[in-house]
């Protein structure tokens, strides 16, 4: 037994209902008991979408239990199949379901619709959200794509399928269209992109294109294998999150297809490198940044933030243990070590002995970088209705790197008016009642949550050394620092005064600590 | 209740008393008992919810606590994993273990509830007996009871009936000539509560007290003197254990607009023989400030018709509401249970136009309610967008189990919480509804 407060991912079939709903033409019977329809709020609140998922669940209860299920789960395939007219179905159990094994594959088989029925094994016991999304998107290539013979590249337009965008994505729906340009512009032809806005129809026909771009192989590696395998097409392995990695990208697609990556490579196809050398970014030089999400997106971000930001990445893992691999190598390209955990305790408890200037992170990191005041930005799923954004929001390709610089750049800007705020709050005009600029809104009462928040954040920094005491003049020159580094200041000083022997930390250890640990 | 202090509202016709009520099965679009860990733990300051399931029901317990899930809530889940339905004894071994840890993270921690889930009654996990050896291992500092809001046996808000229910048989037992006292039953926000134990104190009765309490330390004692108040509609096992040990229900409205309120309060003042005129003299305060309250609300919301999707079991009492005190006309009420004892002074309140209905099979309701076309459709978060993109004007339902709304002083924001999606769709110009054509998502900007 895992004792969760929180998770980073949901039971497999969410995966399974993510490549349902991101699809039409596709029907997803899930064998289920009575409540857990409330996944489908994910997707009508946080992603505001305007039609139920295509989901029909048995939704069976006590009453039911014992033979009354199948029975239930058969007319639930019947009335579905009738109601929606899909093109294919798909049919599995959720965790409860899978314990009384009803056998939902034989039995929708039996029933003999006239449409194709895929059968989902889903081990709610063992797997997770992504790899429930993954399998599904596998199993529908193998059931419905056929293989295709296709004509020599040569003297034509290349042709490619876009795989791996879902539903509940974060920022799929505009990554999709950032490389859909990208590729266009290139001269290669989009076949299909899938699972997003897809039919069965279109996965019968993704035989048909000559490679693959897999923009989230934590969905569509699986399906690229098979398709690798069923009908000989290659993937294009570059994600193309970040600068360097779009560049990577087109030169990949281009050494693949023979085309010419000058078109799309000349001229200025991003602000970012320029923004990023302009004067004003000096001051990210070094900014010690802490990165957790999902695998793929961890990967490229530890790479933007170190080669193109020119942050020093100070610690980054994932919660996906199926790319930790992944995670693991990237990280001793950095000199780290992989954090790799679904417990969001051990990633708060990362964040808090390091003490980073900035965490990427999800909605959780989020919450705990609330929590210890260190600015913030979203990376990676999950997040929260806020960062399905109504604007146009790519993190891939070249405006993707450009939203990529102002959103983590933005929390920093921020932080720098927090701590000018500080600096002047015994002037008249600048109170504590004004309150932080983005922690907790403007107005008076705003500042009391900020307030009562160091309080808890300086009280269990202050715990980790208790026999250590801050004279008041010393606490007082503490306060003067900015809030970002005030914890790393206050753990380096404890350190020092430790290290030397000293019971209380006065202004003069304080300075002696900072030129200590100086870099 | 007296008819010259009635108040001044049409008198039913007919009522929904006797109506034939639509039962349906199929497709049920509602929550599982769990999600009443969400409300019920603020209210016990110092009990810990640990859930028994799967990843499933942490999954569901984080999407509908959203936000409170990261302020140290004391709630959490135990997910079972593969080699935990290896075998049985392996299970309690690992409850143990998940336990003890936790109350040694969780020092502050008095009554610890293991709650049931689909998974763990599939399996048949006896978490009445691992509550029971461990309320042994944990006693005198931690009392551990369980309770079942598994999917399969509880929708919703019947999660708080099974959780109350088990608190019954450890209140102590009130001798039978002990003095008589009140028990409000049901989680009412602290702020409602205070002010029912105000009018109870001004009209005299003495012992009122609450189930739940909000420690456990208070939780009162229950005997033939105890009178109780039921305060919501969904707890017909808690009201059984009570009358298990001997007290008496006062039957009543509930407490939901003026009208409801002055009934509930007017059952506590006659059981415990209050003067008529005294009664009187404490609730029309109240009552009228509520009455002007709900006038200024009335004109958005009277003669507009209202479509109820089964969620709470609140649906009935709230139709009665608009209907009565602001001229809502409901088209169908529906209901996960309909609660015939505890509902018959609701039912003849409703307009016998009214069709009733329990349970549900949510393809066929929701053919019905776009047929019907509602001015205003009762419904979860799942229907809700996918309602509104149909045109359909939608108010969510889980703010009504969320949200300060019994009593005199929080009727007008029960009202105004169903005028305000009618508002809202006054305001804003017809030339942004959005395109039907791609309902699927709204489509990109770019």
């Amino acid at each position: 037994m895992q004792l969760t407060v929180w998770t980073y991912e949901g039971p497999p079939h969410v995966g399974a209902m993510r490549i349902a709903t991101a699809m039409s033409g596709l029907h997803y019977v899930l064998h289920a008991p009575q409540g857990d329809t409330y996944a489908d709020l994910l997707f009508t609140m946080i992603e505001r979408r305007g039609a139920r998922p295509p989901v029909t669940y048995t939704t069976f209860q006590a009453r039911d239990l014992g033979t009354d299920t199948a029975e239930l789960f058969k007319t639930a395939v019947i009335d579905a199949h009738a109601r929606f007219q899909p093109q294919a179905m798909i049919v599995g159990a959720s965790c409860t379901a899978e314990l009384i094994q009803d056998d939902p594959a034989g039995m929708a088989l039996a029933i003999g619709l006239p449409i194709p029925v895929i059968p989902l094994e889903l081990p709610s016991y063992q797997k997770k959200e992504n790899w429930g999304a993954a399998e599904t998107f596998r199993q529908l290539v193998r059931h419905l794509t056929t293989a295709v013979e296709r004509s020599p590249m040569a003297g034509r337009k290349p042709v490619c399928n876009i795989l791996g965008p879902t539903a509940l994505g974060f920022r799929h729906r505009d990554d999709v269209v950032e490389i859909t340009r990208l590729l266009e512009r290139m001269g290669v032809q989009i076949n299909v992109t899938a699972p997003l806005g897809a039919t069965p129809a279109d996965i019968a026909r993704l035989g048909a294109a000559d490679f693959n771009v897999v923009l989230y192989p934590e969905i569509a590696g699986e399906a690229a294998k098979q398709l690798e395998k069923q009908c000989g097409q290659p993937s294009i392995k570059t994600v193309p999150l970040g600068y360097g990695a779009t560049i990577d990208f087109v030169k990949e697609v281009c050494a693949l297809t023979g085309l010419e990556p000058a078109p799309v490579l000349d001229g200025v196809p991003s602000r970012m490198p320029w923004w990023s050398r302009s004067v004003d970014s000096t001051y990210l030089t070094g900014k010690r940044v802490f990165v957790f999400g999902d695998a793929t997106h961890v990967i490229a971000a530890a790479r933007v933030a170190s080669e193109e930001l020119g942050f020093e990445v100070v610690g980054m893992g994932c919660y996906n243990r199926e790319f930790a691999r992944e995670v693991r190598a990237a990280a001793a390209d950095l000199g780290l070590t992989a954090l790799i955990t679904d417990d969001y305790l051990e990633v708060e408890d990362a964040i808090a002995a390091l003490q980073p200037e900035l965490v990427l992170g999800s909605q959780m990191e989020r919450h705990i970088a609330k929590r210890l005041r260190i600015p913030c930005a979203v990376i990676s799923a999950p997040f929260h209705v806020q960062d399905h954004p109504a604007r146009f929001s790519p993190q891939m390709g070249f405006e993707g790197a450009n939203v990529l610089f102002d959103t983590w750049v933005h929390p920093l800007v921020m932080g720098l008016e927090e701590h000018l705020l500080h600096m002047f709050r015994d002037d008249f005009e600048f109170s504590d009642e004004a309150g932080a600029s983005h922690l907790g809104g403007h107005g008076a009462g705003a500042a009391k949550p900020a307030v009562a928040a160091d309080a808890v954040a300086s009280t269990e920094v202050a715990s980790v050394s208790s026999e250590i005491v801050w004279a008041a003049d010393a606490e007082a020159e503490l306060k003067k620092i900015p809030f970002f580094v005030r914890g790393k200041a206050r753990k380096n000083t404890e350190r020092f005064a430790a290290e030397h022997g000293l019971a209380t930390i006065g202004v003069e250890t304080l300075y002696d600590a900072k030129s200590h640990y100086s870099r | 209740m007296s008819e010259a202090f009635a108040l001044d509202l049409p008198r039913p016709t007919g009522g929904c008393a006797d109506a034939p009520v639509l039962r349906e099965r199929g497709q049920r679009e509602v929550f599982c008992g769990l999600t009443g860990i969400v409300w019920l733990h603020r209210k016990m300051q110092d009990a810990f919810f640990l859930v028994v399931g799967s990843r499933t029901c942490a999954h569901l317990i984080q999407s509908a606590a959203g936000v409170m899930i990261f302020a140290e809530p004391r709630f959490a889940t135990a997910i079972m994993e593969e080699k935990d339905l290896a075998g049985l004894t392996d299970t309690n071994d690992e409850l143990d273990r998940v336990v003890d840890r936790l109350l040694a993270r969780r020092p502050d921690i008095k009554l610890l509830f293991l709650v049931g889930s689909c998974p763990s009654e599939v399996i048949k996990l006896d978490l009445s007996r691992a509550a029971g050896r461990l309320s042994e291992k944990h006693s005198p500092n931690v009392r551990v009871l369980n309770y079942s809001g598994s999917g399969i046996e509880t929708t919703f808000t019947q999660g708080e009936d099974a959780c109350l229910a088990a608190l019954v048989p450890q209140m102590a037992a009130a001798p039978a000539n002990a003095e008589p006292s009140l028990l409000i039953v049901g989680a009412l926000p602290d702020v409602v509560e205070d002010q029912f134990r105000r009018l109870f104190a001004a009209m005299g009765i003495a012992r009122v007290e609450a189930l739940p309490a909000r420690k456990i330390s208070d939780l009162p004692s229950v005997g033939p003197n105890t009178r109780f108040l039921v305060a919501q509609p969904f707890l017909g096992d808690t009201a059984r254990a009570l009358e298990d040990r001997g007290a008496v229900r006062l039957d009543a409205l509930f407490p939901f607009g003026a009208e409801g309120t002055t009934d509930w309060l007017h059952a506590a003042a006659q059981a415990f023989g209050v003067d008529e005129m005294l009664f009187r003299s404490v609730v029309a305060p109240g009552r009228e400030r509520a009455a002007r309250a709900l006038e200024k609300v009335r004109p958005a919301l009277e003669g507009k018709s209202i479509f109820f999707f089964p969620d709470s079991q609140l649906e009935v009492p709230l139709a009665r509401f608009l209907s009565r005190e602001l001229g809502m006309v409901p088209l169908e009420v529906g209901t996960p249970y309909l609660h015939r004892t505890h509902l018959a002074r609701e039912l003849p309140l409703l307009p016998s136009s009214t069709r009733l209905s329990e349970g549900q099979d949510v393809d066929r309701q929701l053919d019905r309610c776009r047929a019907a076309r509602p001015d205003l459709s009762v419904c979860g978060l799942g229907l809700a967008n996918p309602l509104e993109m149909e045109g359909l004007t939608t108010k969510w339902s889980i703010e009504l189990v969320f949200s300060p709304v019994h009593g005199f002083d929080q009727a007008a924001d029960l009202a105004e919480l169903f005028a305000r999606p009618l508002n809202r769709r006054d305001r804003l110009s017809d030339a942004i509804v959005p395109a039907r054509a791609n309902r699927r998502e709204a489509a990109p900007c770019s």
